[in-house]
């Protein structure tokens, strides 16, 4: 299947989605949320894709929404932004977020406005040493939106979050990692293989496992210590069930690598 | 409970007093047809005369408790085949059960889905829940009990926003409107009501009858009617074996054992 805004293939249970609208830093208009739509659905339903990774083509990550289709200058034609998230943009952080499988990030290059967001909203963040993340929406009069306030305030506390939210400063990689908002920052020219190598090492990992610690995690936030003891008993019963937690188990008595199947 | 082989659910076996129905129609989405309302009728009203069955639990799959009645079926029908339907007789036997009954819901209860769950005495949900009456969508009305229902378990403001525009709650809201008692991994909804409803097997099965019918009139009785009613039943336990084992018992620190008398 050809796409004409993202790249998608599929190799070795790893799902590759690409950005690919390098002329406009692959910011997001209509065909593309539908395009990532797509792909992530079929994420979704392939039980032999156990790891996503995202990237993009280009010098840049995601510049976030391409405003050359925000041009509307008469009163009547303005536009809802508030519809648009409804409809594009939240519905990806969700399907982000509820996805069974983990996602890695690459982020390539400068990560603005959404792109930033989408990229915080993957599992495991990697960035190339010279990519930055701006929250770019207060210099066009507007707040950070696909989930960002939340992000931020979660991963780097209030004070950071309100400054580089309203001032919309660039946030370098580096910071990020530091901060805590990603999980490492490596050299340009190693971004792409740290990626890679994390995308496949993650599929060969007891996936349901790893959706469990998924869910586990991102309910960490909000529960209480006592309600996520209960969150931790029930997923781990589910977990106990698989499959893989046999092999796991054998293989570490028996001083062997395990071999997992997902399941 | 016969091996009898049903096309639209499966019914297991009983297990500490409870049994298992699982809405079976994958392909449509578990949507209610009549033929699966008679065989889930048929096989309610024959629990409900075993004396080995104290507790019922229903499920759908793990994605999809059920989602509508049939449309295609009901399309079909004109204003005297709609009248002539025995589906109203069959939902009817769903309210009479005196047994306790708990649905397990996964993914969409929509329609004569969200009221087929609402018939439960309890419902437990995945977190992938969602609870909808759409039926404003086909310009028609729910027609099994659901704007008398949900009014009941959400209040008006929600119950009204979700019938008149058709539009959902999932499983977080509806914990926190009281349509549901739990919310859990949907994967643990069934585990978490059969252990709920073996719980519920194993109290005196004479005191938990009379519980779910009082509980039930409250709804439709005057405070008053209510709690005379609720006297009487008390006043009528104390005839039981079971009340005097389950006093005893707690007298002696011991586990009661109760006989069902």
């Amino acid at each position: 299947m050809s796409y004409d805004t993202i790249e998608f293939l599929i190799a070795d249970s790893v799902a590759r989605l690409t950005f690919n609208r390098p002329k406009k830093l692959n910011s997001f208009n209509v065909e593309m949320h539908e395009e990532v739509r797509s792909v992530l659905r079929k994420v979704q339903r392939d039980k032999d894709i156990r790891s996503l990774l995202i990237t993009g083509n280009g010098r840049g990550f995601c510049a976030g929404q391409d405003l050359s289709y925000r041009n509307d200058s008469t009163d009547e034609a303005k536009p809802n932004l508030g519809t648009s998230l409804e409809k594009y943009y939240n519905p990806l952080i969700r399907m982000l977020s509820d996805l069974e499988v983990p996602v890695v990030c690459a982020v390539n290059g400068v990560a603005a406005g959404a792109g930033a967001n989408i990229a915080f909203a993957c599992d495991i963040v990697v960035a190339a040493r010279s990519a930055t993340f701006i929250q770019a929406f207060s210099r066009i009069g507007l707040i950070p939106d696909s989930g960002g306030t939340w992000q931020m305030v979660h991963s780097m506390g209030r004070a950071r979050a309100m400054a580089l939210a309203m001032l919309g400063s660039e946030l370098s990689a580096e910071h990020a990692a530091e901060w805590g908002m990603i999980w490492r920052c490596v050299d340009d020219d190693k971004l792409q293989q740290e990626g890679l190598d994390l995308a496949k090492h993650l599929s060969a990992q007891p996936t349901q496992a790893m959706a469990y610690i998924k869910r586990a995690i991102n309910r960490a936030t909000t529960n209480s210590l006592s309600h996520q003891l209960d969150t931790e008993r029930d997923l781990q019963e589910l977990a106990g069930q698989t499959e893989d937690y046999l092999e796991g188990v054998h293989a570490f008595l028996e001083k062997r690598p395990a071999k997992f199947v997902g399941r | 409970m016969p091996e009898k082989k049903f096309e639209n659910i499966v019914v297991g076996g009983v297990d500490e007093g409870v049994v298992v129905i699982q809405l079976h129609r994958p392909a449509q989405r578990n949507a209610i047809s009549t033929p699966l309302l008679a065989e889930l009728s048929g096989c309610i009203a024959t629990l409900a005369e075993d004396n080995a069955v104290c507790c019922v639990v229903i499920s759908g799959s793990e994605k999809c408790f059920a989602a509508g009645a049939d449309i295609k079926e009901m399309a079909a029908l004109d204003a005297v085949g709609v009248l002539n339907s025995k589906r109203a007789v069959y939902w009817d036997v769903f309210r009479r059960f005196p047994k306790p009954w708990i649905a397990a819901v996964n993914g969409y209860a929509l329609g004569g889905g969200c009221e087929l769950a609402m018939h439960a005495d309890i419902i437990i949900a995945g977190h992938n829940a969602k609870f909808g009456q759409p039926e404003i969508n086909l310009g028609i009305i729910p027609g099994a009990g659901g704007t008398q229902r949900l009014i009941r378990c959400v209040g008006k403001a929600l119950a009204m926003k979700m019938v008149l525009s058709g539009e959902f709650i999932d499983a977080e809201q509806a914990l926190a409107a009281g349509l549901v008692a739990e919310v859990t991994e949907p994967e643990l909804s069934l585990s978490k009501a059969v252990k709920l409803a073996k719980i519920i097997a194993s109290k005196a099965p004479l005191a938990v009858r009379q519980a779910k019918e009082l509980m039930l009139t409250a709804f439709e009785s005057s405070l008053e009617s209510a709690l005379a009613a609720e006297r009487k039943a008390f006043i009528l336990l104390a005839a039981t074996k079971d009340r005097q084992e389950g006093m005893t018992a707690f007298l002696e620190k011991r586990p009661p054992s109760f006989s069902g008398e």
